[in-house]
C-alpha cells in the first residue's frame, strides 16, 4: 500500500516540477525517489498485517502479498531504467518533459494496482489508470500522424476491451454477489456455479487477453508499437505487458483457479495461436519495432503457458521469464533508439554494418537478441526452460512441443538483425551512443548474463 | 584441476580480446599450448588416480534441479585430449594470415574451445545442453564475420538447422527429468532409471535428430558442405575436427545408455541411414571438383561409418568409433589445412585447374601425401585401425551392411587419390608455377599432424586402455533392455 502511495506522490511531484521550474532536476529526483520506493517496497516482504491507511483497513481492496511485492519491485526497476533513458530522449522537449514523466509514473501506479488488487473493482481501476495514461503517451507526438494514429487506435480498441472487462466483472458480481477475490474463490469452491458466472469469466478473460495482446486480440499491438515514440514502445512492451500478465496470473492463482478446467481448452488454443501467429508474422517484417511487437506477441504466448500452469505455483517462473524478457527488451531499445535516430529509419537496414561502426553496441545487441531467442547462456534460455518445465509438469506436453518448434522459427527474425550488423556494409552515418544509453544497455546485458549465473536467488523469491 | 581445464580457455578468450589485434594470434597460441600442457599433466593424474580425481560438483539451480556436475572418464578424456591437441594447431594455422579484427577472431576460437570442453565434461544433462548450445554461438559468428561471399544464407541455414535439433533435445531432456523418480538431470540417475519402453521410441527421435544433424547423418546433412566451404579455414577445422565429434560422442554418452529400448527399436533404421550416407556421400565426393567440398563430403562418409559402428552395439564398433573420431579429427584438420594452403596460394579451389604442385613444393607434397593416405585408411596410419574396427563391428551386426560400409574405404581411395593426382602430380600450369613451399608455421602444423598419424597408427594402445572401462559400462547399459 505504501508503495502505491509514494509512487502516486512522486507522480504529483513531477507535475509540480513544471510549476516550480525544477525540470533539470526532475530525472535525478525520479531515480532517487524510485530507489527509495524500491527499498520501501522490499521492506514489506513477508509482513502479513493487512494493508491500511491510518486506521482504515484497505485489505479487501489491495493486498501486498509477496507476489505483488516481487512484481512491484521488478516494475520499479524497469521504470527506473526507462527514466534514465528519458532524460536524453526528451532533451529537445523540455516544455513537456514533466508532463510526460508524470504520466509515465502514473502508468507505474496503474501497474502497481494490477499487481496487488484484491478486488475486481481495483483490477478495473488499475487497468484504467494504466491504459488511459498510455493512450496519452502513445499519441504524445502531436505533429506525427503515425503517433496520432497509434494513440487513437489504442484508445478505441482499449475502450472496447474495457467494456468487456466491466461486463465480465458485473456478471461475476451478479452470480457471486461479491467483488472480492476471496469471496469469488469461495463461491467457485462451493460448487454451484451458474452459467452467468462462466459467461462473466469468459468476458473477463477476453479483456485480459486483449491487454496482453494474445491472438486473436493482438491486432492493435504492432500498429501501436510502430507509431508510438520508441521510448514509449519500450515502456509498453515491458512494464505494461508484465503488468497485464501479473494481473491475469493473479486472477487465476488467487481467484478463478477453480474454473481452470472450464477455460483450459480456450486458453490452450489461444496460447498455441499466439505463439505461432506472433512468430510467423514477425518473419516477414522489416520494421524493427514491428518485429519486436510480433516477438512480444510470441513471448506473450510463452507466458500464457505459465498462466496455464498457475495451479502449481509457476509464479516464480513467470516472474523470471518476465524479468529476462523485459531486461533484454529495454537494453535492445536503448541501443535501437540511438540507431534509429542516427539513420532516420526504423528498419532492419538501419543496423547495417553496426559491428564496424560500434562493435560494443553490436555485441550488446547480439546478447539481447540471443537472449530473446532463448539461446543459452543468456537469461532468456532459462526463462524458457522454467516455463517449459512447469508446463510439462502440468501435463501440457503437446502444447510445449508446439512451443519448442515455434522457438526455432523465432530464431530467424532475431538473427536478421545480427546478420545486418555483422555482414552488411556500413553506411557513412556514425553511431554515437549517449553515455546514459550505454550505461542502461550494459546494466541490462550484465543482468541478462547474471540471471543465468545465479538464477536461484531470483527463483526463491516466490517459492 | 577439472575447473582449471575447463576455465583456462575462457580466461584465454578474455585475454586475447584485451591483447590487441597484433598480438592476438600469439597470445592465443600461448594459451592453447598451456592448455595442452595442462592436459598432458592431467593425463598423468588420470593414470594414477582414475576418474575420481576429476569429479566436481556444485549446486546451481534448485528447481527444476540443475547442478554443475563435471567429471572426466576415459571417453571424456580422449575427447578433451583431441580438442586440446587440435586447438594449438588450429591457432597456429592462422599465423601469417590477415584477419580483420583478429582479436575477436581468436577470442571466438578460444570460446569455442571452452564450450567444447564443457560438452565433454558435463555430467548433468541440462549443463551438457547449455554447453552444446554455447558451442554453436562462436562458430556461427566466426563463419558470419569472416566467411566467404555466400556466407549469410549458408550460416543462417546452419544455425537454424542445428538449433532445431537442439531444441528438440531440450524438450527430450525435460521429459526425461519428469520420467525420472529422482527428479534430476544427473547422468547416473538418467543411466539407472529405465524409462518405460513405450516412451523411449519418440524420445529417441528427440535426441537422435539433434545428434544426426550435428554429425551429420544423411539426410540431415544438407547444411554441411556449404558451411564448410563458406566458413574460414579455422572455422571449418573446428567444425569438422571437433564439433562433429560432439554428435558422435553424444550418441555414445547420452543416447545409447539412457534409451536402450529406443535404440533397439530405431537403431536398425539409424545404422541403415548411416550406411546409405556413406555410399551417397562417397559418390558425391567422387563428382566434386571443389577441393573443400570434396573434403566435406569425404567427412560425411567417414562420420557415417563412425555412426554405423556406434549403432552396431558391440564393443568393436564402439572402440572403432572412438579411435576413428580421434583419427578423423586429426586427419580432417590436416586435409582442410592443405586445402587452405592450396587455395591461399593459387586462389582457386577447383581441382581441375591445379596440378604439378609436387614439382615446386616437395615438402608440402610429402606431408600432404601422409595426410591423404591416412584418410584412405592405409595400414600403419591412424585411419586404418579405426576403420578396420568399425567395419568389423558392422560386420558382426550385419554382413550386407558391412559390405556397403566397407565401400567407404574403396571409394575413399578413388576420390582421394584422384584428387591428389590432379592437384599435386603432373605438370605445373600458370596457376601452380609460383607455388611457394611451406613456411615454418605451416611445416610445423602439418609435421605434427603427420607425426601423430604415424604414431597413432603404430601404437594406438593408450587410447584403447583409456576408453575401455567407460565403453564397457555404456555398452552394458545399452544392451540391458
Amino acid at each position: 500500500m505504501t508503495t502505491l502511495l509514494y509512487t502516486t506522490c512522486l507522480g504529483l511531484f513531477c507535475m509540480l516540477a513544471e510549476v516550480l521550474n525544477l525540470r533539470k532536476l526532475l530525472v535525478p529526483a525520479l531515480i532517487i525517489g524510485l530507489s527509495a520506493i524500491f527499498v520501501v517496497n522490499m521492506q514489506q516482504w513477508g509482513i502479513t498485517t493487512p494493508a491500511s491507511i491510518g486506521s482504515v483497513s484497505v485489505s479487501h481492496m489491495i493486498k501486498m502479498d509477496n507476489f505483488a511485492i516481487a512484481f512491484s519491485g521488478l516494475a520499479i526497476i524497469i521504470s527506473m531504467l526507462i527514466f534514465v533513458l528519458s532524460a536524453n530522449y526528451y532533451k529537445d522537449e523540455q516544455n513537456h518533459i514533466s508532463d510526460y514523466l508524470s504520466i509515465m509514473v502514473f502508468v507505474l501506479c496503474g501497474a502497481l494496482v494490477m499487481f496487488s488488487y484484491n478486488n475486481m473493482a481495483m483490477l478495473f481501476l488499475g487497468i484504467e489508470i494504466l491504459s488511459i495514461s498510455l493512450y496519452i503517451m502513445a499519441g504524445s507526438r502531436r505533429f506525427d500522424t503515425r503517433s496520432n494514429e497509434s494513440g487513437m487506435k489504442y484508445f478505441l480498441m482499449g475502450a472496447f476491451a474495457s467494456g468487456f472487462l466491466l461486463f465480465g466483472i458485473a456478471l461475476i458480481y451478479g452470480a457471486s454477489g461479491t467483488f472480492e477475490l476471496e469471496g469469488i474463490a469461495k463461491y467457485v469452491a462451493a460448487g454451484s456455479v451458474t452459467p452467468m458466472f462462466y459467461l462473466g469469466v469468459t468476458l473477463l478473460l477476453f479483456a485480459m487477453l486483449f491487454k496482453v495482446s494474445a491472438v486473436p486480440f493482438h491486432f492493435w499491438s504492432p500498429d501501436v508499437y510502430e507509431g508510438a515514440p520508441a521510448l514509449i514502445t519500450a515502456f509498453m512492451s515491458t512494464l505494461v505487458k508484465i503488468a497485464a500478465f501479473a494481473a491475469l496470473y493473479r486472477l487465476f492463482s488467487h481467484c478463478l483457479g477453480g474454473t481452470i478446467y472450464y477455460v483450459e481448452p480456450l486458453l490452450i488454443i489461444v496460447t498455441g495461436a499466439t505463439i505461432m501467429v506472433g512468430n510467423v508474422t514477425a518473419l516477414s517484417q522489416i520494421n524493427v519495432k514491428r518485429i519486436l511487437a510480433y516477438s512480444g506477441i510470441a513471448h506473450a504466448g510463452y507466458m500464457l503457458l505459465g498462466v496455464l500452469s498457475s495451479q502449481t505455483n509457476a509464479a516464480s517462473s513467470v516472474l523470471f521469464y518476465a524479468a529476462a524478457y523485459a531486461i533484454a527488451t529495454i537494453g535492445l531499445f536503448a541501443l535501437a533508439i540511438m540507431t534509429f535516430k542516427s539513420n532516420f529509419s526504423e528498419n532492419v537496414d538501419a543496423f547495417n554494418g553496426l559491428a564496424k561502426k560500434n562493435p560494443v553496441a553490436a555485441a550488446l545487441i547480439s546478447v539481447f537478441m540471443l537472449s530473446l531467442a532463448g539461446i543459452p547462456p543468456f537469461a532468456g534460455f532459462l526463462g524458457k526452460y522454467y516455463i517449459f518445465s512447469e508446463a510439462i509438469r502440468n501435463g501440457y506436453v503437446t502444447l510445449t512441443l508446439f512451443a519448442v518448434i515455434n522457438s526455432i522459427i523465432a530464431v530467424y527474425y532475431y538473427l536478421k538483425v545480427i546478420i545486418a550488423m555483422y555482414s552488411q556494409p556500413a553506411n557513412d552515418k556514425p553511431l554515437i551512443v549517449h553515455p546514459s544509453y550505454m550505461v542502461v544497455a550494459i546494466i541490462c546485458a550484465a543482468a541478462t548474463i547474471g540471471l543465468t549465473v545465479a538464477p536461484d536467488m531470483f527463483m526463491q523469491i516466490l517459492k | 584441476m577439472t575447473l582449471l581445464l575447463l576455465l583456462l580457455p575462457l580466461v584465454a578468450a578474455l585475454a586475447v580480446l584485451l591483447s590487441g589485434n597484433k598480438m592476438a594470434s600469439r597470445v592465443a597460441l600461448l594459451f592453447t599450448v598451456a592448455e595442452f600442457g595442462l592436459t598432458v599433466y592431467a593425463y598423468t593424474i588420470f593414470k594414477q588416480q582414475g576418474p575420481e580425481a576429476f569429479v566436481f560438483f556444485h549446486d546451481w539451480i534448485s528447481s527444476p534441479k540443475i547442478s554443475i556436475n563435471l567429471g572426466v572418464d576415459g571417453l571424456s578424456f580422449v575427447m578433451i585430449g583431441l580438442t586440446n591437441f587440435l586447438l594449438p594447431l588450429i591457432v597456429l594455422s592462422g599465423f601469417n594470415r590477415e584477419y580483420s579484427n583478429a582479436k575477436a577472431y581468436f577470442s571466438l576460437i578460444l570460446l569455442m574451445q571452452f564450450a567444447l570442453i564443457g560438452v565433454f565434461m558435463a555430467y548433468d544433462g541440462l549443463l551438457y545442453y547449455i554447453f552444446w548450445e554455447l558451442a554453436l554461438l562462436p562458430i556461427y559468428f566466426i563463419a558470419l564475420g569472416w566467411g566467404g561471399k555466400n556466407r549469410v544464407p549458408v550460416t543462417l541455414k546452419f544455425f537454424i538447422y542445428t538449433l532445431a535439433g537442439s531444441l528438440l533435445m531440450l524438450f527430450g531432456f525435460i521429459m526425461l527429468y519428469y520420467y525420472n523418480p529422482n527428479a534430476s538431470f544427473n547422468i547416473t540417475d538418467l543411466y539407472n532409471n529405465p524409462i518405460c519402453s513405450c516412451n523411449q521410441g519418440w524420445l529417441f527421435w528427440m535426441f537422435f535428430l539433434a545428434f544426426a544433424i550435428k554429425i551429420p547423418i544423411v539426410p540431415f546433412h544438407t547444411w554441411q558442405a556449404d558451411t564448410y566451404s563458406e566458413a574460414p579455414t579455422q572455422g571449418t577445422m573446428l567444425l569438422s575436427g571437433i564439433m562433429l565429434k560432439m554428435g558422435t560422442y553424444s550418441l555414445i554418452r547420452w543416447l545409447l545408455p539412457i534409451l536402450p529400448a529406443g535404440v533397439a527399436e530405431w537403431g536398425p533404421l539409424a545404422i541403415t541411414l548411416s550406411v546409405i550416407g556413406i555410399v551417397y556421400a562417397s559418390i558425391i565426393a567422387i563428382m566434386q571438383s571443389d577441393l573443400k567440398k570434396l573434403f566435406a563430403y569425404s567427412s560425411v562418409a567417414h562420420v557415417g561409418l563412425i555412426a554405423a559402428g556406434i549403432f552396431a552395439l558391440n564393443i568393436e564398433g564402439l572402440q572403432g568409433s572412438v579411435v576413428q573420431m580421434i583419427a578423423h579429427g586429426v586427419n580432417v584438420v590436416g586435409l582442410f589445412f592443405c586445402a587452405d594452403i592450396i587455395i591461399n596460394r593459387t586462389k582457386t579451389a577447383n581441382i581441375s585447374s591445379l596440378g604439378g604442385i609436387r614439382n615446386v613444393a616437395p615438402r608440402f607434397n610429402t606431408l600432404f601425401m601422409i595426410v591423404v593416405i591416412a584418410s584412405v585408411a592405409l595400414p600403419l596410419t591412424n585411419g586404418f585401425i579405426g576403420e578396420f574396427l568399425l567395419v568389423y563391428g558392422v560386420f558382426k551386426y550385419n554382413t550386407w551392411l558391412a559390405v556397403f560400409a566397407g565401400l567407404t574405404i574403396i571409394l575413399g581411395a578413388v576420390y582421394m587419390l584422384r584428387m591428389f593426382q590432379n592437384t599435386m602430380l603432373g605438370n605445373t600450369n600458370e596457376q601452380t608455377q609460383q607455388f611457394a613451399d611451406l613456411n615454418w608455421s605451416e611445416t610445423l602444423v602439418l609435421g605434427i599432424i603427420a607425426f601423430t598419424i604415424v604414431v597413432m597408427g603404430v601404437y594406438p594402445k593408450p587410447i584403447f586402455e583409456l576408453v575401455q572401462p567407460s565403453l564397457d559400462i555404456i555398452l552394458n547399459k545399452a544392451l540391458a533392455k
